[in-house]
């Protein structure tokens, strides 16, 4: 399928620690195609950005990852050396950070840290990479494009940092777009805005994206696909439709009760209103880990869990329904 | 950035100007400069006949004003000691000082900032492990020992490098690697500090997923806002070494401005200590002022303040 853009299998983010290994992710899977949208959503520390990192190949060097595959179109990150991530990353696949107000460096101007990512990888003069970088920024929206080039960082609003972001990381028309909440750190007034314009760009661009979040709003209106993450596993992925029509798995549905109707969530409801205490991830991990906080726990959620579903939507339950029958029960 | 620089000179000119002042009040602040001048057996006939023949029986203010007067133009009057122009005399010692000064702050900078960035990268390295040690010996070790040793083994034993004197570039080695090494542990551990905080910032890892290369991302991306400290460091360094070499200036025999600026406390030699209090600050206000440039040019944020 030369249709496949990226195919992660059992992917493993242990990372030692004082009192032992972190599991910080524990062999999730996912597919993304050229063009598609898929959301990761998850409470903090869920694993997600690790998840991220981990495919850009920008983990730190005290986290070991393992996994049975990381295919990046025709790469096997697995086996790509220094210099072959180099290559693909700000070229063919590249990414923007939560934090715009730090993402920039503040020792060069915006037109310097725009041009960089084209002149590394593309051969060409700095006059048509100065072309390029008032182009992306006039189509991220800013005004007055060229004079901004000399600009620095701390002359910008945050919300402009996070186009120039963006910018930086369109310049080599990359395949692939991670999106690492791109707009937790800004007014809710400018979310709207950058959020539409990574869609309009992506579809402008055929661009596949990964886009994590928190809010369940944006997920609805944006992904094609959805991956909810729960404490380091993929407790349940498919179809964003599906899985907001049908959601299988208990904590996908905790996430969703705060949502009146399905798909219409008010922009900014946040995850992380179901009670209880997420596990340590510390040492042995057995078991399905949202057990602590499962209305519907079983003495056999302790045991290996078995995935469920299909193939395009899947989840991990012990029942063989996401306990949807015995939540039914309850209620009524 | 014009404009800045215009703000700091001026700064650094109301600055100077205040410190001209104060070195002057020295003078008086030490007592009556002519009983000084005329010793302990002196007459106070004598006394009187010396404050006319020096002019301190003017008003003060008028004092100040034909004593900066005479110093813009490079005359700080005769020394009380050595009965020479105070301007040559300085001169003459200030070379030695300014190359041994030079010198050891471009040793220190040469092996700190390096060894710094080399720690900063693999943290608790053996690298990292043999910059602390050698930044711990700098600071418990006392320069006129560490300057003496050095001795005892270059000069005497070995035979590799004259022992004292300032007749030649040999005779620098050893008084250089002492004065830099005395400074080198601060800029050290600031340049070493200074990269594991931006190594760990956000806009670093921007840059290496922009598919920078190591090399680009320590020296370019990292190495330029992390060096910002080390600047201000270095220049207050370079001011106390041209001032405050006195040590290492014994030790070697290199009779330099620190040696001279003793010799006159110790001899109540007042012109050529106000002098040289006026010259080491203006060296201060310089270093100061180039620094903030400096600091300026590397981070834009700086430029407005
Ligand atoms: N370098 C590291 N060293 C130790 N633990 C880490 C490191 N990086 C991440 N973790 C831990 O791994 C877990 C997952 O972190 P991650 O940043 O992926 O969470 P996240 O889902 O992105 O959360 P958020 O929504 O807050 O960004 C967290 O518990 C975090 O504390
Ligand atoms: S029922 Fe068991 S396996 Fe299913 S989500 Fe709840 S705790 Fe996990
Ligand atoms: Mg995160």
């Amino acid at each position: 399928m030369s249709d496949m853009l990226l195919s992660v299998r059992n992917l493993t983010l242990d990372i030692p620690t004082g009192s032992g290994i972190l599991h910080a992710v524990r062999g999730i899977d996912f597919d993304l195609r050229r063009g598609e949208t898929l959301s990761i959503v998850g409470e903090s520390g869920s694993g997600k950005s690790l998840t991220s990192l981990a495919v850009m190949g920008l983990l730190g060097k005290s986290i070991k990852r393992s996994a049975d595959e990381i295919r990046f179109g025709d790469t096997d990150l697995l086996k790509a050396n220094n210099r072959v991530m180099r290559d693909l990353r700000g070229n063919r696949m590249a990414m923007i950070f939560q934090e715009p107000m730090t993402s920039l460096n503040p020792a060069y101007t915006i037109g310097d840290q725009l041009m960089e990512a084209l002149l590394l990888h593309r051969n060409v003069s700095r006059d048509k990479a100065r072309a390029r970088a008032v182009e992306l920024l006039e189509k991220v929206g800013i005004t007055a494009a060229a004079s901004r080039l000399s600009q620095y960082p701390h002359q910008l609003s945050g919300g402009l940092r996070q186009r120039v972001m963006i910018a930086m990381a369109l310049m080599c028309e990359p395949d692939l777009l991670i999106a690492d909440e791109p707009t937790t750190a800004l007014d809710v007034t400018i979310q709207a805005q950058i959020l539409r314009l990574l869609v309009d760009l992506t579809r402008e661009m055929n661009m596949a994206m990964i886009l994590i979040t928190h809010d369940l709003g944006v997920v609805a209106r944006v992904a094609d696909k959805v991956a909810v993450m729960y404490a380091g596993e993929l407790v349940e992925t498919g179809p964003a439709s599906e899985v907001f029509a049908t959601p299988s798995h208990p904590y996908t549905r905790g996430l969703l009760r705060c949502i009146p109707q399905p798909g219409k969530t008010a922009r900014g409801a946040r995850l992380g209103t179901i009670a209880g205490i997420v596990p340590s991830l510390v040492g042995e991990v057995t078991g399905c880990a949202f057990r602590t906080r499962c209305p519907h726990a079983q003495p056999s959620c302790r045991e290996a869990i078995p995935m469920r579903g299909t193939a395009g939507h899947a989840f991990r339950c012990v029942f063989a329904d996401g306990a949807l029958s015995e939540e039914k029960g309850v209620v009524a | 950035m014009f404009a800045f620089i215009l703000k700091r000179l001026g700064l650094a000119l109301l600055v100077a100007f205040t410190v001209s002042f104060i070195s002057f009040s020295l003078l008086f602040l030490s007592g009556d400069p002519a009983a000084a001048l005329a010793g302990e057996t002196a007459s106070g006939e004598d006394v009187e006949a010396l404050r006319r023949l020096y002019g301190f029986d003017r008003p003060m203010m008028v004092q100040y004003g034909d004593w900066l007067f005479s110093a813009l133009r490079g005359d700080f009057g005769e020394s009380y000691y050595f009965k020479l122009p105070v301007a040559s005399l300085i001169a003459e010692r200030l070379q030695v000082t300014m190359t041994l000064g030079v010198c050891g702050i471009l040793f220190a900078l040469a092996t700190a900032v390096p060894l710094g960035v080399a720690a900063a990268i693999r943290p608790n390295s053996l690298i990292d492990r043999v910059a602390l040690f050698l930044s711990v010996a700098g600071q418990a070790m006392p320069s006129f020992w560490f300057g003496l040793i050095l001795i005892v083994v270059f000069a005497i034993q070995l035979g590799w490098l004259p022992p004292s004197g300032a007749s030649s570039w040999r005779h620098f080695i050893m008084p250089t690697i002492v004065l830099g090494y005395y400074a080198m542990p601060a800029i050290m551990r600031l340049t070493r500090a200074g990269m594991l905080d931006v190594l760990n910032s956000d806009y670093i890892r921007t840059a290496r997923a922009k598919g920078s290369g190591e090399m680009r991302v320590l020296f370019k991306h990292a190495l330029r806002n992390a060096i910002i400290p080390v600047v201000s460091l270095a220049a207050v360094q370079m001011g106390f070494m041209l001032g405050g070499s006195i040590v290492v200036e014994s030790v070697f025999a290199l009779h330099g401005a620190g040696y001279l600026a003793w010799e006159s406390i110790a001899r109540n030699d007042l012109p050529t200590v106000q002098a040289l209090i006026l010259v080491f600050s203006m060296f201060y206000i310089v270093f100061t002022f180039l620094a903030d440039v400096l600091n300026a040019w590397l981070d834009p944020r700086m430029r407005s303040a």
